[in-house]
């Protein structure tokens, strides 16, 4: 594919897409110029990612036009976007595991396809090129399954920059990186705006303020707000983008020192690669309180909430449960007994994706005398609990019959947070709660923990984002490498004091 | 003796692995692409029929010696057919993989059948491919009567085997295909037209099928009967996840099983007091066992085996 012509002004008019029940993009027009960063913002489900979907040639549009340098074009297929130099890095990321980089980035170079050869070591080239001129350090040679997910996000940039792109898609680039990885990656797009345009989708306005020149907030599938970025705060955006203030909530309660309900003693669990990810860990959760668990990710977090639910087995020590021994007992003892769980891959582990909403509502109780007669399901019980939670949680989806994975990320997470909830656990286990979860959805989950806390629930809340373990936790506690380093009071805790923690350094 | 029989085994089992070899190879691209083909059965027993049909026309006129490659070339043609027809119900219509291959499987064994009897009727012979012993390579002792003393289709088949890995791991349509089979939104993403990769892979597929049906009736039978192809259609699906749906991994899976086939024949020929039922069982015992006691390695296969792709569906 020859280089494509300088994208100097993208036009978008009227697009306008439908899926069954919902109307994704509702007339949007938008215009980008050349060099220049556009914020795209809005909730979960407000179309931002079929809107630059459409854009990238992904999916067709129902109506609408789009324009480069007044030219109008059609994408039919991605093919075509690439030829005139739009590339997008997608919210999931598309890469094949079980190829290296240099395979992954050969499938889009189609000018290093030769008949019956192909040519890997021009990829290979194009690739270590690309990532000296924009600085973006990457093994051609590793298979992409070995990678962290900064490094394969570093690969969807390369990627998509080896294809020549013009104009930069990023549709929440930072929701799965680490503060560190999330710097560096705004750092790098800053210098990137000398040679290319970007649209820059994300939740979190900070980044927004830091690196747009314009913001674009869609509602409902429109675009009902488009200015400059400087002439707002993060506030006053987050204001526009839910129709109301957001204020998230805080932790304003005393530490009541309940009795501990959740136990790790001298943890030793493996991890997937076979060493111990857990080295002899230390932790308890009283009843009644919110326990942070801050760290850089990685040091244990996934494994440490999988030994605590049953789903990872202990090597050695154990794992106590409302004072009794539950060390290695099965997922089903572990929710029995009344433990909560909000786990990380909310796709795989939090959802059934091709059950329908009220059935995922229900996959942890369907069995019990509320939802059944025996073996036969109560299926009006079945709906009315889907309705009443998607009312009280407000989730938004076009019925409580549609598949659980057509809802968007945010709403998603409000029916794994309504199903867990519901339940009344006696302690919860959430792992990055609000992880690609919008202002107004995270104002709700944090005060849907903090309901639950007064309520005499232990919450165990992971996260990266020391923002939110600082507002909700009456103590945080410092992983790493598989160990607690330290166990603060809020009062205690400080950015710096955790930053340094999460370092490693302690004192 | 044990020398005699240990070399009648082996000289015996390399050519029963050739049929198993090729449909298995041309099932592992189908794998590879995301579509796994349970119809693999019944085009061989289309190729078995299709093939052994024009040898048997040809039998005794002028044109005898061109019969068997116009056999082979009839058999791949039917294969393409079948493995394209598979294509538009799995693939266009999204139908259910498992389902519409077990309904070709039916076609294929019922419509040869059904021709068998209408234009040929009882068991007749063809004359089959004599063997051609490679120049040098056949004299080398022990080994060379094993590896070098065959019919020409037995190397064809053999040299699939590198070829396939080349097709698979170093052309831009072997990426594409192991792209589409793993991560067909990726490859979506990317430019590739997934479902046109998937209707090639099967396509080759079956040609490699209808090839290996026509292997059995023109070659190792010499003859066509209802149920000569017998199920290997099904162990080759088998050999593919045997395989780790690696070149390598199907030609170990095809060789194990065929030479513990000829193990079999070699029991029974002995006059060893072994009850035949068991002896017959041997081979299909054994990849139900390996297939249940290997390492399950992940990463490696296609993940999106069975699932249709749609563009449009996020789940
Ligand atoms: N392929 C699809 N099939 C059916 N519905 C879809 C599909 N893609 C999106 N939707 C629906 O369209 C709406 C917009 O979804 P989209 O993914 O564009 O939202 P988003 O703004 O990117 O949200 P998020 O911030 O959670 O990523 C949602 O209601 C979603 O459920
Ligand atoms: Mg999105």
């Amino acid at each position: 594919m020859a280089k494509a012509q300088p994208i100097h002004e993208l036009q978008l008019t009227g697009i306008t897409k439908r899926f069954p029940g919902i109307l994704a993009c509702n007339n949007v027009s938008m215009r980008v110029a050349r060099g220049e960063v556009l914020a795209l913002v809005g909730e979960n489900g407000a179309g931002k990612s079929t809107l630059m979907n459409i854009l990238a040639g992904l999916y067709q549009p129902d109506a609408g036009t789009i324009a480069i340098n007044g030219e109008e074009v059609r994408f039919h297929t991605p093919n075509d976007a690439y030829a005139r130099g739009i590339g997008m890095v997608h919210q999931n990321f598309m890469l094949v595991p079980n190829m290296t980089v240099t395979e992954n980035v050969a499938l889009g170079l189609k000018q290093h396809h030769r008949f019956m050869n192909l040519d890997l070591k021009a990829t290979r080239a194009r690739i270590v090129e690309v990532s000296e001129h924009h600085e973006l350090p990457v093994n051609p040679d590793a298979y992409v399954w070995q990678l962290s997910v900064g490094e394969q996000q570093r690969v969807e940039l390369i990627k998509t920059l080896c294809f020549g792109a013009q104009l930069l898609i990023l549709d929440e680039p930072t929701s799965a990186l680490t503060p560190q990885e999330t710097d560096d990656l705004i750092d790098r797009l800053k210098r990137m705006t000398a040679e290319l345009s970007i649209i820059f989708i994300s939740h979190k306005l900070q980044e927004v303020k830091e690196l747009s020149h314009r913001v674009a907030i869609l509602r409902h599938g429109a675009v009902v707000f488009n200015g400059r970025t400087e002439d707002h705060t993060p506030a006053e955006l987050a204001a526009l983008m839910t129709g109301r203030e957001v204020h998230l909530p805080r932790n304003e309660g005393l530490l009541v020192e309940g009795p501990a309900i959740l136990e790790a003693r001298d943890l030793k669990v493996r991890g997937d690669r076979g060493h111990f990810a857990l080295d002899g860990l230390n932790l308890e959760v009283h009843a009644g309180e919110i326990l942070g668990l801050a760290g850089v990710s990685g040091n244990g977090q996934r494994e440490l909430a999988e030994a605590l639910t049953g789903l990872r087995p202990v090597e050695s020590g154990t794992v106590r449960f409302l004072h009794k021994d539950m060390t290695n007992k099965s997922p089903a003892a572990m929710i029995a007994a009344g433990l909560g769980y909000i786990p990380e891959d909310r796709h795989h582990e939090g959802i059934v994706p091709r059950f329908t909403v009220k059935e995922n509502l229900v996959l942890k109780d369907f069995p019990t005398p509320r939802f059944s007669w025996s073996v036969v399901l109560k299926l009006g019980e079945i709906a009315r609990n889907a309705e009443s939670l998607k009312a009280s949680f407000d989730i938004r989806c076009s019925s409580t019959s549609a598949a659980g994975g057509s809802l968007s990320g945010g709403n998603i997470q409000k029916v794994i947070l309504a199903r867990e909830l519901a339940r009344e656990p006696k302690a919860l286990i959430s792992v990055y709660p609000t992880r690609g979860v919008d202002m107004g959805a995270q104002e709700f989950i944090h005060s849907q923990l903090l309901a639950r806390r007064r309520a005499g629930g232990g919450i165990l809340l992971i996260s990266e984002e020391l923002e939110e373990i600082m507002n909700l936790s009456d103590r945080i506690a410092v992983i790493y490498k598989g160990r607690i380093l330290k166990v603060l009071t809020s009062l205690e805790a400080t950015r710096e004091k955790l930053g340094l923690l999460m370092a490693g350094v302690a004192e | 003796m044990t020398h005699d029989l240990v070399y009648n085994i082996l000289s015996l089992g390399v050519p029963f692995s050739v049929a198993l070899l090729l449909a298995s190879l041309g099932e592992m691209f189908n794998q590879r692409a995301g579509v796994f083909n349970l119809g693999c059965e019944g085009i061989m027993c289309m190729g078995a029929f299709l093939g052994f049909l024009p040898a048997f026309f040809l039998k005794t006129g002028p044109l005898a010696p061109y019969g068997i490659v116009l056999g082979f070339a009839v058999a791949a043609a039917a294969g393409v057919a079948m493995g394209l027809l598979f294509a538009l119900v799995t693939v266009t219509f999204r139908a259910e993989q498992g389902i519409a291959g077990i309904g070709l499987q039916m076609m294929g064994w019922g419509v040869a059948g059904t021709l068998f009897r209408h234009f040929v009727g009882g068991v007749t012979g063809v004359e089959g491919l004599a063997s051609w012993p490679l120049p040098g390579l056949s004299r080398i002792p022990f080994l060379g009567g094993i590896l070098f003393n065959h019919n020409p289709m037995v190397y064809i088949a053999f040299l699939m085997v590198p070829a396939s890995w080349y097709l698979l791991f170093k052309t831009p349509w072997g990426l594409k295909v192991r792209a589409a089979g793993t991560e067909p939104r990726a490859a979506d993403s990317m430019g590739i037209n997934v479902n046109r990769v998937r209707y090639q892979a099967l396509m080759l597929g079956g040609a490699m099928a209808g090839l290996g049906g026509a292997y059995l009736s023109l070659c190792q039978a010499k003859m066509f009967a209802d149920d000569l192809v017998a199920g290997r259609g099904f162990i080759a699906v088998a050999l593919v996840y045997f395989g780790r749906w690696s070149p390598l991994g199907v030609l170990g899976g095809a060789l194990l099983f065929s030479l513990a086939q000829s193990l079999q024949l070699a029991i029974q020929v002995a006059g060893i007091k072994f009850p035949y039922e068991f002896a017959v069982m041997l081979p299909y015992v054994l990849v139900i066992l390996v297939l249940s006691l290997a390492r399950k390695a992940r990463m490696r296969g296609p993940t999106h085996l069975g699932v249709p792709f749609n563009r449009e569906m996020r789940y």
